[in-house]
């Protein structure tokens, strides 16, 4: 019975709140998805972290330290929006450094010059706000006010990123030739940030009855695709996919075959940088334990001196 | 070169170095929110920098900020030596920031007062940051000193190690002078009775005991440095030297 009254508020587009009832694999599936969501947002500093210390001006130091910045915030929202699901933040962390709970494979590239800042703004902001637009419109309350939240910050994201790619494609030679550079080896793992093709989508049929996906991976993909092309051109660097071409019956462009092994080679752990970025984070999170302990130890003093 | 052009460059180049340093910490905070906290202190000591090298390159009339930035080398660098030290553990950079956060609180309330218009107005926009980054350090360094044993032996550490640096905080030469004598900059020294206590009296609330003086570091305002800054400018300036006709 609870099952069909909770499908009928799925239907009547009416948010779940997390002290309603709500399936057990509904919960699973959101927790799955939110904190992975949450992780590819604290594991996403990293790489663009790597530039704040080489920034080439002021400014450009300023604006992108905010963005890692905004990233750290919006990963404070997806774990608290993922604890609302009963979950600790701790058990989280505990799963994304087991190998249990993944991040988006994006991040298991290196950025390898300045225009890296560009193109993961570009691109791959681009790639997550078409997805997050999406998602605002989530079963789960909590996880689509966070989205609403995420959204407004992202589009400045693409902004910036696409100013950087602007910026260096009309500069020197050299800095065309970066720019370059950046996108041929952000585009493909970037149209792969939706995922596998729905074919091979094994959890999209529940995520889609429940509401929690709104619309399929091919589909967003191709309207990152269609909204990118003209982008690229006005700035005049090369999308590098031979086969990307205007299909007038379909009003879409048609593009490439992706590189699945490489995908499915990334996700499960073997990408260029998979050991870095999770070594990374645990190596911070264990330097921070006896900060956290004195931290913990201060409180329970000053608890015992209140009482 | 002017003095007031010298004095304004000195206090942007301990905002920079300091910002550049705290920005080494993104993504290595001990909790999330505290990464967010030390980005944020970043973020402000980049804007302040910003904000006075601005005036410096008004009064130059021929550099820009980024030149002021990135194209100088360690000798010409006027910053505190405090800032450019390493940052080391959580509670080192804690330990470090309390003691350059109090000079500045201080620093600042003078300098807001300055005949100099600008210099009081950037002084007084600081000053509201700086507020809030002495509350946070003292936080957390009672924190640190009160919380675990291991805690209070790893700042007091730290604070051996950093106290060299305190002396030059309070050191006037003749370009100090000369403005302070203007009614455009501060009396450095006059700063130290009230900075020793406040450090004193955070020190008692976190169980730390103030290091005696003994070898005093000197002279960074004349461009006397240790020898991390050379690698952070190496590592901060590295785009600007390697494309010097690129523009980004």
């Amino acid at each position: 019975m609870n099952d069909k009254l909770f499908q009928e508020r799925i239907d009547a587009e009416k948010k779940i709140e997390p002290k309603d009832w709500m399936p057990e694999d509904y919960r699973k599936h959101l927790i799955r998805q939110i904190s992975q969501h949450a992780h590819s947002e604290v594991i996403g500093m990293q790489p663009e972290g790597n530039w704040i210390s080489r920034a080439p001006s002021l400014r450009a130091k300023m604006i992108l330290l905010a963005k890692v910045q905004d990233e750290a915030g919006h990963g404070l929202y997806l774990y608290s929006a993922c604890e609302t699901l009963g979950i600790s933040r701790e058990e989280l962390v505990k799963q994304l450094h087991d190998g249990k709970a993944k991040y988006s494979s994006i991040f298991n590239y290196p950025t390898l010059s300045w225009a890296d800042m560009g193109a993961i703004g570009w691109l791959v902001d681009g790639a997550a706000i078409v997805n997050q637009v999406s998602l605002q419109r989530t079963s789960y309350g909590p996880y689509a006010r966070g989205m609403v939240k995420i959204c407004k910050e992202e589009s400045f994201h693409q902004r910036q990123g696409y100013e950087i790619m602007a910026e260096m494609a009309k500069g020197t030679p050299e800095q065309k030739a970066m720019a370059q550079d950046a996108l041929n080896r952000f585009w493909w793992p970037s149209i792969m940030m939706f995922g596998p093709q729905d074919s091979d989508s094994p959890r999209t049929g529940n995520a889609m009855k429940w509401k929690i996906k709104r619309q399929f991976n091919d589909e967003l993909r191709q309207k990152f695709i269609d909204q990118t092309v003209g982008q690229a051109e006005v700035i005049g660097l090369i999308i590098p996919d031979k086969d990307l071409k205007w299909n007038q019956q379909r009003e879409h462009y048609d593009f490439g075959e992706m590189d699945w092994v490489e995908f499915w080679s990334v996700v499960n752990g073997n990408g260029p940088c998979n050991k870095q970025r999770l070594d990374h984070h645990k190596k911070a999170h264990d330097e921070g334990k006896w900060v956290r302990n004195a931290a913990k130890a201060y409180a329970k003093k000053q608890e015992l001196v209140a009482n | 070169m002017s003095n007031l052009f010298t004095y304004t460059l000195r206090i942007a180049d301990s905002s920079l170095i300091l910002g550049q340093r705290m920005a080494q910490w993104c993504a290595k905070g001990p909790t999330l929110e505290e990464d967010i906290a030390l980005s944020n202190i970043s973020l402000d000591m980049f804007g302040q920098a910003n904000g006075f090298y601005e005036y410096a390159a008004q009064l130059d009339g021929t550099k820009s900020v980024d030149d002021l930035a990135f194209l100088r080398n360690e000798r010409e660098f006027f910053n505190h030596q405090m800032v450019e030290i390493e940052n080391g553990h959580f509670g080192h950079t804690i330990t470090r920031n309390f003691l350059h956060d109090a000079f500045n609180l201080l620093f600042y309330t003078k300098l807001s007062e300055s005949k100099d218009e600008t210099l009081s107005a950037l002084a007084t926009k600081s000053l509201k940051e700086v507020k809030y980054h002495l509350r946070h350090s003292t936080n957390w360094l009672i924190r640190l000193g009160d919380g675990t044993e291991d805690s209070n032996e790893k700042v007091q550490e730290s604070l051996e190690q950093i106290w060299q640096f305190t002396a030059e905080l309070f050191e006037m030469d003749e370009i100090d002078t000369e403005l302070l004598n203007a009614g455009i900059g501060v009396d450095n020294t006059a700063l130290k009775a009230q900075w020793d206590e406040i450090v004193n009296t955070t020190l008692k609330k976190a169980k730390l005991s103030r290091p005696e003086d003994a070898y005093m570091a000197t002279g960074g305002k004349k461009g006397m440095h240790t020898e991390y800054l050379g690698f952070l400018l190496a590592e901060m300036q590295y785009l600007q030297r390697a494309y010097p006709d690129a523009k980004w």
